[in-house]
This record gives C-alpha cells, structure tokens and sequence, in this order.
C-alpha cells in the first residue's frame, strides 16, 4: 500500500515540459530519497505533491484515494508537511509562539495558555536537540536550530508524510546526526519521508528508497543498498559509467603550481570585528586555493566577507598585491581585483529580475561604456566569452536569471566576477545546491582559474570539495585561526581532526 | 531547455495573457477608451478637447517620470507635490532677478530635497516611505512659510510663456514633458546609471557585491525625482499665472505613483516602464475626461479609477508569483 501516490502525472510550464509521465509512490515508514540534478524535476514533483501545482496531467493518490489539493493548505490539513531549504517561520517572534503557531493552546477563557505553551514547546525541541529558551525570538536561534524547530513543527502537526528538500545544506554535523536521529524516531512511527538532497553521502545513510530523475522523466526507482553509488550518479547525470569513474566525483585535478616564494596576492592580517572575528591573518599566492575550514558559525563566511568589503571590521588589514586597502568598501575591494562570490546566491549573488546580460556585466559597467553611456556592442562580446567559457546554459543572454536552474545561476555570478578581471577570487560555498554536473564544472573552473595565476579562498562545507580544492586549508573556530593544514597534512581526517580539537574545548563551554 | 523547443512550442494563452497584461494592456484600455470616445462623445477629436487634455496630463507625467525611477530602486517618493509647492513658492521670490535666476533656485530647492530624501534612504537606511513622509509634510510647511500663505500672481511674460504659450502648434507644456519623457527614458535605456539603478531595484546586497557605488546611484535617484517635482512646479506657476503654495501639486504624488503602477512598473522595483508611466497618466486622464463628458458624478470616476489600478496591481502580482 502506498501512502501518497503520483500515477503518470506531467507539468508543463511555458517552454519546459517539467514533468512527463512520472509515477512515484512512497509507502508508510519509507525513508525515500528522490535525486536529480537542477531543472530534473525534483522541486517541481515536490510542488505537486504538496499542492502549490496542480499537475497537467496524471493522478495524485494519498492513501489510495485519489486526492485534489488545491492549496498548500490543503495537502498540509491532510497530514503532508514540508521542510524547505529555507526555513519558512516567523524570525521575531518566539521559538514556542512559532512552534505553536495557529494551533496555541487556550485556557478555558480561550486566552493564550503561554506557560502550557512554553513548557510544551521545551519538551517537545528538546527531543530534537533544541535546549535553547524557547522565549527567545527564532531569529536569534542558529540556522541549524531554526531548521529543527521547523521539523519539529511539521511533525507535530500529525504529519503523516514530512518532505524534506535538503534539510542539512546548513546544518552542522552534530545537527546531521541529530536529524537522522529524529528521522529514524519518524520513520519508527510510520511516517512516510521524502528525502531531497545532493549529499550521498546522507542517502546512503538515511534512505531505503531512491527515485532518479532526469530531465522530467524518472529513470530509476528501487532500493537504495541495491544500487552502487557510482550508479546512482551515472544515472542522475546521464552519463556513461565509466566516464564517471574516469572523472571522479569532483572536477578537482590536484595540485596547483605555485611558486614558495611568490609574493602573496592577498594578505590579510589582524582582522577583527566584535564578537565575530579575532585577529584572524593568513596570506594567499597567485595561483593559490587557500581553503577555509571550521564549523557552521566559525566565521569563515565573516571573514570572506570582510575581506571584500561587506562586513564591518574594528582593526586589521586587507592587502592585494602588496598594497593596503584604506577603509575597505565594496566599491574599493571590487576596483582592487577582489572578487566575491556570497555564500547565499538569492539573497546576495544574482538579481533574478534582470537578464542573463544585465547580470553579467553588472560589475563592469562603467568599462564597457563611454560617458556614461552603454556600449551593447561591448557588453555582448563580454556576455558571449562568458557564457561560452562557463557553458552557462539559457535560452539566451536575454533569458531572466530567476528562470535559471541553480547551478546556471551560479555560473552567472561567477562570469560577473571573473568580468572584473580579479586578481583575488573569494568563493563561499560554490557549489551548495547546485546539480552534480554543474558542480564538477564549477570545481574544474576553479582550479583553471588558480592555473591563470588567481589567488583563491575557498570556503565549503563539503570536506570533500575542501580537501580536493584547497592546496591549504585554513581551520577556524569561533573567529579565529585555530589550525592550518599543508601539503600532505591535507586531508579529510587531518581537517575533521582539527575542527574536533575545536569542538572539544567547545563543548565544554556553555553550549 | 533549447531554444528550437522554446519556439516551436505554441503559445500557453493564459500564460501569455498574464505576461502581457501588465506590460500592455494599458495600451489596449487606452485604444479602447479613445474608439469609444470617438464613437459616443461629441467633439473629441476637437483640437481643443485634445489639446486640454495634454496641458493638464503634462504635469502628472512629469513627476511621474521621477516617481518611476525611484519605485525602480524598489523606493517611493512622497514628497513630490510638496516640492512642486516649494518650486511655485520661490519663484515669485526670484522673479525679480530674472526668469533664469528664479527658474534655477527652485530647481536647485529640488535638488537639496532630493538630497535629504536620498540620503535619509541611502545612508541612513531610512525606509522610503517613511523618509520621504517627513518632507511631505516639511516642505509644503516651508513652502507655506516662504510665500506667507499667500496666492501671488505673477505677470512675467517668459513664465507664462512656458506654461501657456504655443510652439509649431503644440503647447509647450507638452514639449517640455515630451523632452522629459525622451531623456528619462533615454537614461534608463542606455546609461549605466539607469542599468545600476534597476540592478538595486533588483536586488541591492547584490549590486553592493558587485562592486557598484549603490548609495550614491540612489541619492542621484531621488535628487533626479526631486528635480522633476520642482519642474512641474514651476510649469504649474507658469501655467496659472498665480503662485498657491496651498494648492500647487496637492495629492500629485498618488496620481504619479497611479500612473507609474498602472503603466506597469511593478513596486517591487527591478524594472521601469517609462512609455508605460506615460501611457498610465493618460489613461487616467482619459478616464476623467470621459466621465466629465458624459455627465457623471465624480464620486464613480474615482471608484472606475480605483478599478484600474487594482487590476493593474492584480495584474503584476500574477506576473511575479510564477
């Protein structure tokens, strides 16, 4: 029997067919992973089977009965709930006001219960590892904490299927295993769960079930042990096998030339900001990927930030070819040859509304003009080159960029920043939520890149990515250096080693 | 996604018809409500008629113009009708020295609001709305103060020339606003200041990444919306041959901000329609002129206005929420 059920269904979309005869069905206790690259089809299943889509075509099936929802609301009412990358709560209000919310407990005057509400919200986060006063405002809760909280609420209301689109793509390892943790309780209950997530790793660990799809179409379903991982990704990218394993699962390919004792490209030292970032200092050569390590909340996206400008620093300096940037901006760290790449590609990296055009050029408007003037003529030959090295995939460079899949999207920022020309590359997170495709292009960008003589900074959350990447790997915890990595020290074991002694003398804080 | 399939696919009509409803379906109302009027109002097509018409759009227009700017950065402009009244409330005072001087103080009065509201925005990080409400209120007590609350008439001949004077046929009124029309539309087509300004609209931590002196984009924004504001102001002085600061530009700002959203520039900014704004004044203008002409009550062309603009706000929504 199968809990919740799509026979043949199909969406189109103006130019896409997103979906195209897909049937998927998860059974009740199912852990189900559904895989996919970007623009596979994943988000736009996930949509129907909660209700935000009505399919084109083909059934929906929810307890073997033929179901319509027509809103969110409704797939929610019957017991569907969704966990989104981003965490959809109220950050100022309470963490129990959002945990409760729309379904808080009354006193029999019907006034708010808020001491059966507090006390209830406590017992029910703390199964999810939530310790925290659940008086403070969500907002001020780590990312990681949101998240559970939003699980939480999810579970509670009598979900009968929880869906979960890349639950740990900010979560940090502890919270991984915290998750799972909650994840085997639901599926102990017998609880449906579909599992969206680019990280195999997490699969393997968590899922009975996959389901592959690939440009609309499924391609594969069945158990997840049966199918070797290697398999999986062939499958995923539509790729011969044996080209993946020729390949390997990252586009790095080793080492990069670099001369000892080159001058460094970028130097940084003594930066700190209140409370964040403490006398943090290292040093970048041309053709260098200098990789940033350490925990969710080290300070690894503080410092890149700092350095181009973007963050609030109290002391220390930024300096690019020798030279020291005077009261950083972003306005003097772009002119300088620092290029930013923000970890948060929406909210800070591209602007959805404008082309792929506008997107690209952005940066360097004012050299391809005149007077003040646009040059199309220039901005085209600039879009072109870009768009044909990163094999940025659009209907054209007039297509708007909220249309793109994420990985093109990422390929858009990056053409922007490579257009500056820079001298010093700052990438946070490059390849978080983007297809495994893209992903290794992105990967083999980069190590062309540091090739041309780029000095890099790199920073990832994919250890994997990190060590591969990274010819150095800078370790931080609570903003400042705590350990650096060289040569053949780099490597997973040495990196998880370093970020443990950390998190040892962490947990004994106050945590 | 090719680009063979993207063509060969045809057209999905709702979709198209979403698309296209706010970018032109001012147009099509205006076609419309013109074939009707031709049809069923006696003496449209009069030059006269028309020529009403266009000298007292041309006012709207201009502080639209300004207003479509700054929704493009995703801001908004309240203080527009309060600089026209602090234009018209100077220009009496300079007059003496000349036409030219007292045209260039009022507008440099624009420039120093524009400042204010820009850098209350910018700088300070004040929200639009809010920013720009302070000198709405302000100004026109300045302006006020200036002109003692007194209608002053004025009798230099170059003014009431801009305002009521005839160039090849056409008021000047409507040249001017013509020429304003051309050089916004101009700068948000081809300048690089019109491509960062829609960028911030777009997305401003992101055009901050890039690098792109976003503070003083928006500042120039809102002085550019300033320096309209006081155009129109002295145009309205120039028109009436009398200087009100009470009166001058009283609720402009929610005509301009009508035209601009009707026309299809949606708040959200990233986008400005200049045509479009253009398009949406004469519209409600139109609508007006038509239901003065046929005798009903104004009480009905304010809710056949306020039909309008929920349709054309109705109609941004369902372009943005796919």
């Amino acid at each position: 029997m199968a809990l919740l059920e799509v026979v043949d269904v199909a969406k189109e979309f103006p130019g896409v067919r997103a979906l195209d005869g897909v049937s998927f069905a998860l059974r009740p206790g199912e852990v189900h992973a559904l895989v996919g690259e970007n623009g596979a089809g994943k988000s736009t299943l996930i949509k129907v089977l909660t209700g935000v889509y009505q399919p084109d075509g083909g059934e929906l099936r929810y307890r073997d009965e033929p179901v319509r929802f027509g809103t969110p609301m409704d797939a929610q009412r019957a017991g569907i709930s969704t966990i989104y990358q981003e965490v959809n709560l109220i950050p100022l209000m309470s963490v129990a006001h959002n945990l409760f919310l729309g379904r808080e407990p009354r006193t029999r005057l019907g006034l708010l219960d808020e001491g059966r509400m507090y006390r209830e919200a406590g017992e029910i986060l703390r199964r999810y590892g939530v310790t925290t006063d659940v008086r403070r405002q969500l907002g001020t809760l780590a990312l990681g904490a949101q998240q559970m909280v939003a699980l939480a609420r999810a579970v509670m209301i009598d979900a009968k299927v929880v869906i979960m689109d890349e639950p740990t793509s900010s979560l940090e390892p502890r919270e991984v295993e915290t998750l799972f943790g909650v994840i085997r309780d639901l599926h102990a209950q017998g609880i449906g769960i579909v599992y969206v997530s680019h990280r195999l790793d997490e699969l393997y660990r968590i899922c009975d079930t996959v389901t592959i799809l690939r440009d609309g179409r499924v391609v594969h379903t069945g158990k997840l042990a049966e199918l070797e991982r290697i398999r999986l990704v062939s499958l995923m990218l539509g790729r011969d096998m044996s080209a993946v394993r020729r390949e390997g699962f990252t586009g790095f390919t080793g080492e990069h030339a670099t001369a000892a004792d080159a001058a460094p490209v970028l130097e940084v030292t003594g930066l700190t900001s209140r409370h964040k970032l403490h006398d943090i200092g290292f040093a970048v050569r041309p053709g260098e990927v200098v990789g940033l390590g350490g925990l969710l909340g080290a300070g690894r996206s503080e410092t890149i930030k700092a350095i181009g400008g973007a963050y609030p620093v109290d002391s220390g300096t930024v300096a690019v070819g020798g030279k020291e940037l005077k009261r950083p901006t972003t306005v003097r760290a772009v002119r300088a040859g620092i290029a930013t790449q923000p970890e948060d590609r929406k909210a800070e990296g591209i602007v959805p509304g404008l082309s792929v055009r506008e997107n690209i050029a952005l940066a360097v408007l004012p050299r391809l003009s005149r007077f003040g003037l646009v040059s199309d003529r220039k901005i085209d030959e600039i879009v072109r080159t870009y768009m044909d090295r990163l094999q940025i995939k659009a209907s054209g460079p007039d297509q708007r960029v909220g249309d793109l899949s994420g990985g093109n999207q990422q390929k858009v920022l990056l053409a922007r920043l490579l257009a500056t020309r820079p001298r010093v590359l700052l990438l946070d997170e490059p390849t978080r939520g983007i297809d495994v495709g893209a992903k290794a292009e992105v990967q083999s960008l980069i190590d062309e890149l540091a090739g041309e003589g780029l000095g890099v900074v790199l920073v990832s959350s994919d250890a994997e990515e990190l060590i591969e990447g990274a010819d150095r790997v800078v370790v931080l915890r609570d903003g400042a250096v705590v350990g650096e990595l060289r040569g053949a020290d780099v490597t997973t074991e040495a990196l998880l080693e370093t970020i443990a002694a950390a998190a040892v003398v962490e947990d004994s804080g106050d945590q | 996604m090719t680009s063979e399939s993207v063509a060969t696919r045809p057209g999905v009509d709702l979709a198209r018809i979403k698309a296209w409803l706010p970018a032109y379906g001012v147009y099509a109302a205006i076609v419309l409500l013109v074939l009707y009027n031709v049809a069923f109002t006696p003496n449209f097509l009069a030059w006269g008629n028309l020529r009403i018409q266009l000298i007292q759009v041309a006012p709207v227009v201009i502080v639209a113009l300004g207003m479509a700017l700054v929704i493009g950065t995703e801001g908004i402009d309240l203080s527009v009708g309060s600089v026209m009244a602090l234009a018209a409330a100077l220009i009496p005072l300079y007059l003496g020295y000349g036409v030219i001087a007292a045209i260039l103080i009022s507008l440099i009065a624009g420039v120093l609001v524009g400042l204010v509201n820009g850098t209350l925005v910018a700088r300070v990080g004040l929200q639009p709305i809010v920013a720009t409400l302070a000198l709405f209120v302000g100004g026109r007590g300045l302006a006020l103060v200036i002109s003692g609350g007194q209608l002053k008439d004025i009798g230099n001949d170059d003014l009431i020339f801009l305002g009521s004077g005839d160039f090849l046929g056409l008021p000047m009124l409507v040249w001017i606003a013509a020429l304003l029309v051309l050089v916004v539309a101009f700068i948000v087509r081809r300048t690089v200041f019109g491509r960062r300004l829609l960028a911030i609209g777009g997305n401003r931590p992101a055009t901050e990444l890039a690098g792109v002196p976003v503070k003083r984009v928006l500042i120039t924004v809102y002085v550019i919306c300033s320096v309209l504001a006081s155009i129109a102001g002295l145009l309205a002085v120039a028109r009436i041959q009398s200087s009100d600061a009470s009166a001058v530009g009283l609720l402009i700002e929610l005509s301009a901000i009508t035209a601009v959203v009707v026309g299809g520039t949606p708040l959200t900014g990233g986008r400005v329609r200049v045509l479009g704004t253009v398009a949406g004044a004469l519209l409600m203008q139109l609508v007006v002129a038509t239901m003065i002409k046929h005798n009903l009550p104004s009480s009905s062309t304010e809710m056949v206005q306020a039909a309008i603009i929920l349709i054309a706000v109705y109609a941004a929504r369902e372009r943005k929420s796919r």
